[in-house]
């Protein structure tokens, strides 16, 4: 999101973009985050030039023949400047080994086809047969509808890798950002040993038209977000960002085997 | 006359005047009966979707009590409360000891109230793993029963966490060491349906329908137009023949003539026949591998390309 000289939706205070920059595209008043792109986030994650991406040339076919899908597809690319909504590789933050997930709302919504469920999935697996720990930053609007079927198949098979790597012992963290929904909220994005969410992040399963729509009411104000969940006790932390790489080396250190062994 | 065929008819007349007269509308002709083959494709298909949603359709209490012996059903996630849109409980199938796990709807507006329209809250899916579980330590095979237009998409239902409910079934179903073995016997909702509907044989019946989305909700966002829903159902190809096409399910139930409810006998007889198969087969399989097996299948699915540098 571009925040150029707009006012904070939060706050309404107007910042220098590189105020904001700086501030790892937070409001340097109130703190209020932005949505940010996976590129610009393992700058602030990662040991500098550490981030090998794998997996990095897998594309999306169209499997239902929708029309219009491929079209879609090459719009998606451009703007997000992504091949797919979502980017994995191996890095270091500190020194330490891990497997990095990182998805893109702008590339259509984050929404889950076959190719993000196979490069989440092959993360998941890839840190089971390594031991390395798996760290994704989700956010996306959850099942991506023009690969019907097969994009709610990829919630079973992401939680089928998340499984392997559950079994293999080794610790998957996840960050939940702005906004994480649907078919992602439901498979692998709640199937992590520690699940932060950052300040302010819509989190749920329906999206919040959705529900009103259901209960034909105003959903009060706050529902959904990180805080909400914190208090329901589906997040464990709430991290703003520049805290994000300390706290995950921390527990980084704090899941290698405390028995000495 | 369906519309379709009114049109087909038209067409023929249009073909015969075409070649009496010897006017060349050869390039009109063919325009014209792709234009039918669409609408008729998707009348076929809308067919299906409502006879999924027929309001006489058998639900899951419907087969159980056909299908099963002594059925014994058990309540309660025991964290919560009990959700009555889904059931689950025990029963002999053929003699064999199974735990059966259904999405039930109700056909009455006061069942309706009291099943959600089988719309489940996350009590149903705890319910549903803690049966599952059960299951497994008891080495009972799992049969599921699949109707459901989705999750309930309600505030209760998200302050106690459907997506951590759902995603915690995917991971835990894929992992079971007993036999599953599902069917779809109506609405394959989304997200909904999938929370209990991983397992070893997924089957489905000839007029269900399973899908990521409905075609309504679909048609309002791809489509941008709520009224487009029949367009969106052939779009999304949601009926049995392109799931098993897809190979997303194992097989496919053949109803009765005109639909299940014209004969719940006769439905509930051919997916007895079914289970009994499948549990005969996958109860002589050590559970390790079976487990190994599921899991590659789930993986597979999905279409990419690898690509190159």
């Amino acid at each position: 999101m571009s925040a150029e000289n707009v006012p904070c939706p939060s706050c309404g205070a107007t910042h220098d973009p590189q105020a904001i920059d700086a501030a790892l595209k937070t409001c340097p008043s109130c703190g209020y985050h932005y949505r940010m792109e996976p590129m610009d986030r393992i700058a602030y994650i990662a040991d500098p030039g550490s981030f090998v991406e794998f997996s990095a040339n897998l594309r999306s076919l169209n499997p239902i023949d929708l029309a219009g899908y491929e079209e879609k597809l090459s719009e998606a690319e451009k703007k997000a400047r992504m091949k797919e909504a979502v980017i994995t590789g191996t890095c270091t933050i500190e020194n330490k080994n891990v497997v990095l997930g990182l998805m893109s709302f702008t590339f259509m919504g984050g929404s889950m086809g076959s190719v993000v469920g196979e490069k989440v999935s092959r993360a998941l697996l890839k840190g089971a047969d390594e031991r390395l720990p798996v760290i994704i930053y989700a956010t996306s609007g959850g099942a991506r509808m023009q690969e019907g079927i097969f994009s709610l198949m990829q919630m079973a098979k992401t939680a089928s890798a998340a499984a392997e790597l559950d079994k293999a012992g080794v610790p998957f963290f996840i960050v939940l950002c702005d906004p994480t929904t649907g078919g992602v909220t439901a498979s692998f994005a709640m199937l992590a040993d520690v699940t932060l969410a950052e300040p302010g992040a819509l989190i749920g399963f329906a999206g919040p038209r959705v529900i009103e729509g259901t209960i034909r009411q105003k959903l009060p104000e706050g529902f959904q977000r990180a805080e909400f969940q914190l208090e329901k006790g589906f997040v464990d932390r709430i991290v703003p960002r520049k805290e994000q790489r300390a706290l995950l080396s921390r527990l980084i250190d704090l899941h290698t085997c405390g028995c000495g062994a | 006359m369906p519309n379709t065929d009114k049109l087909a008819k038209k067409l023929q007349e249009l073909k015969k005047l075409a070649e009496e007269s010897g006017l060349d509308v050869t390039e009109e002709l063919s325009q014209l009966e792709t234009k039918v083959k669409t609408a008729s494709q998707s009348e076929q298909v809308w067919k299906r979707v409502e006879l999924a949603r027929h309001p006489d359709r058998p639900y899951a209490l419907d087969y159980i009590e056909r299908i099963f012996d002594d059925f014994i059903e058990l309540h309660g996630d025991r964290y919560f409360a009990d959700d009555p849109a889904i059931v689950g409980g025990l029963g002999f199938l053929n003699g064999r000891p199974v735990t059966i796990i259904a999405n039930q709807k109700g056909r009455t507006l006061k069942e309706n109230i009291f099943r959600n329209h089988g719309m489940a809250n996350p009590e149903g899916y705890r319910k549903a793993l803690r049966l599952a579980k059960q299951a497994e330590k008891f080495h009972r095979p799992i049969v599921t029963f699949v109707d459901t237009s989705g999750a309930y998409p309600g505030l209760g239902a998200e302050e106690r966490g459907i997506g951590e409910a759902i995603a915690r079934n995917l991971r835990e179903f894929s992992q079971l060491k007993t036999p599953i073995v599902c069917v779809i016997i109506g609405e394959g909702g989304s997200g909904g349906a999938l929370g209990i509907c991983v397992g070893d044989k997924i089957y489905m019946l000839e007029n269900a329908v399973y899908s990521v989305i409905s075609p309504e909700g679909c048609a309002s966002i791809l489509l941008r137009d709520s009224t487009k829903a029949k367009d969106a159902a052939v779009m999304l190809r949601i009926t049995s023949g392109d799931l098993l096409d897809f190979k997303v399910v194992n097989g496919l139930i053949d109803e009765p003539e005109g639909g299940a409810h014209l004969d719940k006998d006769g439905a509930a007889q051919r997916i007895k026949e079914v289970l009994v198969r499948e549990l005969d087969d996958l109860c002589s399989r050590n559970p390790s591998v079976l487990v190994r097996y599921r899991n590659l299948k789930i993986r597979k699915i999905g279409h990419w390309n690898e690509g190159t540098e």
